[in-house]
């Protein structure tokens, strides 16, 4: 029965909820369980909250028992990334310098979760402050790909993607800079969107790039994954740049799956040159599918996203190396006294913190930061890379005009070996070049699988992109692909993932 | 494009409060000259007369009225502090003030 | 605070003025006296519990994200106008980036290239009457920072601390920080120039009622700024900024000590050092703090958490509306429309009277009226308590209407002054408004002729001696027989009146 619990969609674990034919709390501890069992292999948590998670669910049970009116998804579990403030529980963004913090305050979209019922079964893996496109660059260790232990689980969501993957939660909270929900959707076989900017609350969100990150849904199907979207979405006054309108009817879509005579742009620029043989057919299959399924496709071209990776890799660390400054050893987390220095200063204790608390990654890009902003190289960098953020959103509206979505390979390649590109920063930061250009221009994206490649049988993603607050209409393609690909495949994609080893499960 | 040199990444280190061992400047020198060259494309962009972007939403104007919202209590704001004494952030001594 | 000793020369002042001439600029910072922070909904009352008044966003933690204050955008807008600013159509707050254990971000949220307005002038009027122009470069909004109490050193001091213990509940204040132009021609009044300045900008803010202007509380800072270059010469000199100058009096002593300090530096040869200085108020002198270098670089960029501040064209205009009159403006005219003396006026503003007289002439009473209550009676009670009048009266709840309704019982007659400091004990005693008081203690003048007349011919056939000497023509001695009908008529009479009828029944 446990087993085939975690199996279930969310819609079905909610629905199965509602008729009362499983309580929360069996549906929270069959997950505990599951956790118990795979997730020494997979590690995709840094905190697993067995405790807090259950009483959530009890508090649901009870309030269904009265008959209260209960939110759709009450009751069904979820995780989130470790990038979120959690009142009560730790918050590490994957770093030594916040080992053991405990915000004393709750981000908007965990209250909007807990609002919602769904019990918060942990804190999952991340590469630290979100840099990284594989986890690797988690202080406490990577995470693993269900489908192949050895390789990654993207990043730098990799423990949301895992955990979905590995049937531990049928859902998490993912956060997008540069790709870091599609990317570990499109290497693990599952699902998630970054939303429009603005169009979930940033507040609780611990800033990677304040003008790039956006947190969003992850789930193994489309329809979940617009479920949750509309949980967590919607204005927020505490973040300044929430978007004050109504939230796009991403479930209504998602139903419908309605392509018909919708223009489907293939962007020129983001296919052929680079991506792997097998990500580039299975790619070309998906469209074949919409367009059976109805839609028609247009090939546009965006020039300048030949820059979008540069301006990224200079807006991204400039940001980072601000909001990354308070991270100090004076207020919270880490302090570390510089050795032989017993009186030492202020000064020299956050420098030796900020040197022992933060990975290879951080410190590089923070250096790579302040040299974007510093007097005399402003103009040459963080200038010119705001410029070129511009081009690409004028290419975006462009290509909006000829085609309703836009659409390519999520991610070059499918998983990597771990290891395999630790040593070569440029060639991870090459990992994001399908993703980037949405969050410079600030529109929404979704990643859902398109298959396993052919040549190493790992799953390949299909990216979809549309314009501002248009979010509804990536659950429209995606949820008419998906269709269409279950009905082909005979079943999730995930059905074909191999057994992970367990561990006996003590209860 | 200027070569960044040892001595300007020791100072970015200090601008940027990290206290980097010899052999971490030695490496990241290397590692930030391949960066540099490739995000130095950027300025081959057709950039000339183009504003800069620094929001992705044209908003503005979002404000909120002056009024009292609940602060936290002395006990969750110290919560977290590595040293604390007389209801205060207890922090090293301070070389200078401003 | 620690007595200063310094070993830095200074040349006498006539010798300074002699080869250099000075160029001045002056920082202020104002604390906006909103109900909340600049950025957070955190209270901003002073002299709260350390750190009763953060929470995630002041105290920045991980994930808290800003807002801004829209009253603290309003008042930014009020006083770039009263300081004849141009407003931004559209603006931006930006990142200063520097670590300071005060600074929670390690940056503070302010307006760099950007600021909300720009190009000003405020005009200074001089003890003499000479009116200064002073321009004003830009008025911006920032935050404040938290505070530090340094621990282990010599009476608080930071050289020699061991540690620091920071109480956040001042970071995140709104600040608004007004730069002059770089001020030329001032010579040997420059230190005068400076604290009319400071004066003026305070009376103005006050006016503006934006802030609390308490220099001794912080809630107004001055950061001034002097260098100097030889007489004739065009080339500006190595300036020196010293920080938080914290009363008029110390701004001019911090100037007048600043230049001389330069001249003596300059005239021995040697060369300013671009620096910070600290200014100590017990010694008068200032002492060296942080050098100016390269390796300062504040690293600006828009801050990308707030989105840009647009004033339209209406919400400046219908700020613009809501500006009370200059004070300086507002001062002549009163002082026109009184008729008070130079000294007067001055008085009545020195003793922060001049709103109260207002009201209280707005409220029915004459200037001259309305003047000699607050000034004599109501100030020398408020002396005996040791408070100012605004004060005593705020205390009290005494209001210009309770003054100008008591005035007006004596214009019309009811009263007497003597009565009416008896009725205004009433008042003060809380038995009631002055005719209520008036009313209740049965005071009133008796002008009823048939009983006045009765007394003063009981008095005349009481003192035959007195009458006699007045009908011969000495008419000093009728005082002696008004005092007696007076008490006759138990202090209810109208003296005039008495001798009036003293005079007719007398004949002379
Ligand atoms: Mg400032
Ligand atoms: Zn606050």
């Amino acid at each position: 029965m446990t087993s085939e619990l975690v199996k279930l969609t969310a819609a079905a674990m909610a629905d199965a909820l509602t008729a009362r034919e499983v309580s929360a709390r069996e549906l929270t501890q069959a997950h505990l369980d599951r956790t118990a069992a795979v997730d020494g292999a997979v590690h995709s948590y840094l905190h697993v909250d067995a405790e807090g998670a259950l009483a959530a669910a009890d508090v649901v049970d009870a309030a269904r028992a009265q008959g209260r009116d209960l939110h759709r998804l009450a009751g069904v579990p979820i995780a989130v990334k470790d990038v979120m403030a959690t009142a009560g529980l730790p918050t590490t963004c994957g770093s030594r310098i916040l080992e053991g913090w405990v915000p004393p305050y709750d981000a908007t979209l965990v209250s909007r979760i807990k609002a919602a019922g769904m019990p918060i079964l942990g804190k999952t893996n991340m590469d630290e402050f979100a840099m990284g496109s594989s986890t690797e660059h988690s202080a406490y260790g990577p995470s693993h790909n269900p489908w192949d232990l050895e390789r990654i689980p993207g990043g730098s969501g990799g423990g949301s993607s895992s955990v979905i993957a590995s049937f531990q939660a049928p859902l998490a909270i993912g956060t997008d800079t540069g790709g870091s929900i599609r990317q570990p959707a499109a290497v693990t076989g599952t699902c998630g969107t970054k939303p429009t900017y603005g169009g979930v609350s940033r507040y609780g969100l611990v800033a990677l790039a304040s003008s790039l990150d956006q947190a969003g849904p992850c789930a193994r199907t489309v329809l979940d994954t617009a479920l949750l979207h509309e949980v967590i979405a919607g204005h927020d006054p505490l973040d300044s740049t929430s978007i004050d309108a109504p939230v796009p009817a991403c479930v209504t879509a998602a139903q419908r799956a309605d392509v018909r005579g919708m223009r489907i742009g293939i962007v020129r620029e983001l296919t052929g040159e680079g991506f792997q043989a097998g990500v580039q057919q299975r790619f070309d299959e998906a469209v074949a599918h919409l367009v059976d399924a109805g839609a028609e496709v247009v090939e546009v071209s965006c020039a300048s996203f030949t820059y979008a990776l540069a301006a990224y890799y200079l807006i991204l660390p400039s940001e980072a190396s601000s909001n990354l400054a308070k991270f100090d050893a004076m207020r919270y987390g880490l302090r570390v006294w510089p050795e032989g220095l017993e009186d030492a200063s202020a000064e020299q204790v956050m420098a030796a913190t900020r040197d022992a608390g933060f990975g290879d990654e951080v410190k590089r890009r923070i250096i790579l930061g302040t040299y974007a902003l510093s007097s005399g190289y402003y103009d040459a960098y963080y200038g010119s890379a705001q410029k070129a953020r511009r081009l690409i959103a004028d290419d975006f509206a462009k290509a909006f005009q000829s085609a309703d979505v836009l659409v390519s390979p999520t991610a070059p390649t499918t998983a990597f070996q771990l290891g395999d590109k630790l040593d070569d920063p440029m060639a991870m930061y090459l990992n994001d070049i399908a993703t980037i250009p949405a969050n410079l221009a600030g529109v929404p994206g979704m990643s859902l699988p398109s298959g396993l490649a052919p040549e190493d049988g790992l799953p390949t993603g299909f990216q979809i992109l549309a314009p501002a607050m248009a979010d509804e209409r990536l659950y429209a393609v995606g949820s008419a692909l998906e269709a269409r690909l279950t009905a082909a495949w005979g079943g999730q994609l995930l059905d074909r993932a191999p057994a992970l080893p367990t561990s006996e499960v003590a209860r | 494009m200027p070569d960044l040199t040892r001595d300007d990444v020791a100072h970015l280190a200090m601008l940027a409060r990290i206290d980097l061992s010899d052999a971490e400047l030695d490496k990241m020198v290397g590692e930030l000259a391949v960066i540099l060259e490739s995000v130095a494309t950027v300025q081959q962009a057709p950039i000339g007369n183009v504003e800069p972007m620094s929001h992705p939403m044209p908003l503005v104007n979002v404000t909120r009225p002056d009024v009292v919202r609940p602060s936290l209590s002395p006990q969750q704001a110290l919560a977290g502090a590595p040293e604390v004494d007389e209801q205060r952030f207890s922090v090293p001594r301070i070389l200078d003030e401003d | 605070m620690s007595t200063t000793t310094s070993t830095d020369a200074i040349l006498g002042w006539d010798e300074t003025l002699a080869a250099y001439e000075p160029v001045m600029g002056l920082e202020v910072h104002v604390e906006l006296g909103t109900a909340t922070k600049m950025f957070c909904g955190c209270p901003t009352t002073f002299g709260a519990d350390p750190n009763t008044q953060v929470c995630p966003v002041c105290l920045g933690l991980p994930g808290a994200l800003p807002v801004v204050n829209e009253k603290g955008v309003e008042s930014a807008i009020r006083i770039g106008l009263a300081l004849n600013c141009e407003i931004a159509p559209w603006c931006r707050f930006a990142r200063k980036n520097y670590f300071y254990p005060d600074m929670p971000k390690n940056f503070q949220t302010s307006q760099y290239d950007e600021p909300i307005a720009f190009g000003g002038h405020l005009d200074v009027e001089l003890e003499d009457g000479t009116v200064y122009r002073v321009e004003i470069e830009r008025a911006h909004m920032e935050e404040d920072t938290g505070k530090s109490l340094h621990v282990g050193g010599a009476t608080g001091r930071i050289h020699g601390a061991t540690h620091s213990l920071v109480d956040y509940n001042r970071a995140g204040i709104p600040l608004i920080e007004i730069v002059t132009k770089p001020m030329f021609g001032a010579g040997e009044r420059a230190p005068e120039i400076a604290r009319a300045y400071v004066a003026t900008l305070r009376d103005l803010l006050r006016a503006l009622d934006v802030s609390d202007v308490k220099m001794e509380q912080g809630s107004m800072r001055c950061d001034v700024n002097v260098s100097l270059r030889p007489k004739g010469t065009e080339k500006l000199g190595t300036r020196t900024e010293t920080k938080n100058v914290n009363s008029l009096r110390s701004v001019e002593r911090a100037v007048r000590y600043e230049m001389q300090r330069h001249a003596a530096v300059l005239a021995s040869g040697g060369s300013i050092v671009q620096e910070t200085r600290h200014w100590h108020e017990d010694t008068g002198l200032t002492t060296a703090g942080r050098i100016k270098s390269d390796a300062e670089d504040y690293r600006y960029f828009p801050e990308p958490d707030l989105v840009p501040v647009a004033p339209t064209e209406e919400a400046v205009e219908a700020l613009r509306a809501s500006l009370p009159e200059p004070p300086a403006q507002r001062r002549k005219r009163l002082q026109a429309a009184y008729g008070f003396s130079d000294l007067e006026m001055r008085d009545a503003i020195n003793a922060g009277l001049l709103d109260l007289i207002e009201e209280t002439v707005a409220a029915g009473a004459s200037a001259s009226a309305a003047r000699k209550w607050w000034s004599g009676e109501i100030a020398r009670r408020a002396n005996g308590e040791g408070v100012d009048v605004p004060t005593y009266a705020a205390q009290l709840a005494v209001t210009p209407a309770q003054v100008a309704e008591l005035e007006g019982l004596v214009t019309s007659g009811r009263l007497n002054d003597a009565m009416a400091r008896q009725v205004w004990e009433g008042v003060l005693a809380g038995e009631g408004s002055p005719t209520q008081v008036a009313d209740a203690r049965g005071l009133q003048l008796v002008r009823d002729s048939g009983a006045l007349e009765a007394a003063v011919d009981a008095v005349i056939a009481a003192n035959p001696d007195v009458a006699q000497k007045i009908r011969e023509g000495k008419v000093q001695a009728v005082g002696a027989l008004i005092g007696q009908v007076m008490r006759e008529m138990r202090g209810q009479g109208d003296a005039a009146a008495a001798r009036e009828v003293i005079m007719a029944r007398l004949g002379s």
